[in-house]
């Protein structure tokens, strides 16, 4: 079993990112540093365009989540509606 | 000469100011909608009644008959506050010159039938003044309502209502030469099928309770008006028949109608759920409004869709009921 990680900024456009993330995927831990959040999970992560919605209270593109996207890592798997990090091999 | 650079957290002491963490606790940063809307109402210290209307305190939750113990409650769904609302509208803004531009870049208004543009004119130009009364009953809301939750988006929701009045007046000067707006004004104010609606509209401005008036205004007229005129008349009725412009110069009011109607919709269903009281109030209010709309409406969809018109406007009404079934009202 592997992690796998995304870094966004921290400020008021990645929270309700961070937050959905977090809500999706129980096993997803966040760490927090200077300007910096990580969000580390087990194997997969799963990024729900509805849950940021939800959080957001107004449409939202999965592409605007790269305006504050520091790193990642992992395979990913991307469309409309969501964005889906795991390891293929 | 080696330096050495660290980076050194610094935890904040508090993550909100108290009167937001009151609200949403302080063990995580409020959202700026948070920190804008709680705790921002005045509550005490107002020293003297206003001189116009001694009876209340300057801002008194008892203008209204509604009672909510934390007017807080009426939380708004799209999180809007001057920030938030400023970037959404100016995004639909930009899509509205782009949409002009296309209609007027290709000619689109010539090359629609006479007769229907003449028809559009007829139906939307007195519109103007029925969202000008919204802007007047929002902006009644927005002074005398209580509770910053609600008050806020009401005043935003004000601007948005002149907007679609000023959408509205441009529209009729792509459709037609400036002098369709007075004859739009003369329509309103002297043709037989407008004075139900005006009648109306104008009793509306003297309502005196804040929630009545929002019931009233956001959710019966526009929740009538709206998606008998913008959807059935311009979306199908028009666009169907040669007039694809007009319903691309009126998505905006299709948009907004649908994004305000889930804050319409929050505080009507979380003020009717907060006690029998408000719920029959509320109730009674929706549907004396909704009635009158109703009635007010039958020459205005005749006029607009002529025989289809009556079966058109009681497929609304139904719909409207649905909606307000689904708000936990019986109306």
């Amino acid at each position: 079993m592997s992690n796998v990680f995304i870094a966004f900024q921290v400020n008021e456009e990645s929270r309700p990112v961070v937050d959905a993330i977090l809500a999706d995927n129980p096993n997803a831990t966040a760490v927090y540093s200077p300007g910096l959040v990580k969000i580390d999970a087990p194997n997969s992560l799963v990024i729900k365009r509805e849950s940021i919605e939800e959080q957001l209270g107004q449409r939202y593109d999965l592409q605007q989540m790269q305006v504050n996207l520091v790193t990642l890592s992992g395979h990913i798997d991307e469309d409309d509606d969501q964005f889906t990090l795991s390891w293929n091999h | 000469m080696t330096v050495d650079l660290q980076a050194r957290e610094i935890q904040p002491l508090r993550n909100t100011f108290s009167h937001v963490a009151r609200y949403v606790g302080d063990d995580k940063p409020a959202t700026r909608y948070q920190e804008a809307t709680f705790g921002a109402q005045a509550t005490s210290n107002f020293h003297y009644r206003p001189t116009w209307d001694p009876e209340y305190e300057l801002f008194d939750a008892s203008r209204s008959k509604v009672v909510l113990a934390d007017w807080y409650v009426l939380k708004d769904p799209r999180q809007f506050y001057y920030g938030t609302w400023t970037m959404a509208r100016a995004r639909q803004q930009d899509a509205m010159e782009s949409s002009y531009q296309f209609v007027e870049s290709r000619d689109l208004i010539n090359k629609m039938p006479d007769d229907l543009r003449d028809k559009v004119c007829q139906v939307i130009i007195p519109l103007r003044h029925v969202a000008w009364g919204g802007n007047m009953n929002n902006c009644m809301i927005a002074a005398y309502g209580y509770g910053t939750a609600f008050t806020a988006p009401a005043s935003l929701h004000a601007m948005d209502e002149l907007g679609v009045a000023q959408y509205i007046t441009r529209l009729g000067l792509a459709l037609d030469e400036p002098s369709v707006l007075d004859a739009g004004k003369e329509a309103w104010l002297k043709a037989p099928q407008w004075q139900a609606l005006r009648h109306l509209v104008e009793d509306s401005f003297v309502v005196r309770d804040p929630f009545e008036i929002f019931v009233a205004q956001n959710l019966a007229i526009d929740g009538l008006l709206y998606p008998l005129i913008f959807g059935h008349f311009i979306d199908d009725h028009v666009a169907l028949n040669g007039g694809t412009a007009v319903s691309m110069l009126s998505a905006f009011m299709v948009e907004w109608h649908e994004e305000s109607n889930r804050w319409v919709d929050a505080v009507v269903k979380t003020a009717a759920a907060e006690s029998e009281a408000n719920k029959t109030l509320i109730n009674e209010w929706t549907h004396a409004w909704s009635k009158r709309m109703h009635d007010a409406l039958v020459p205005i969809a005749q006029m607009a869709l002529g025989d289809k018109g009556a079966s058109t406007l009681e497929d609304v009404f139904t719909q409207f009921q649905a909606r307000c079934k689904k708000l936990g009202l019986s109306a």
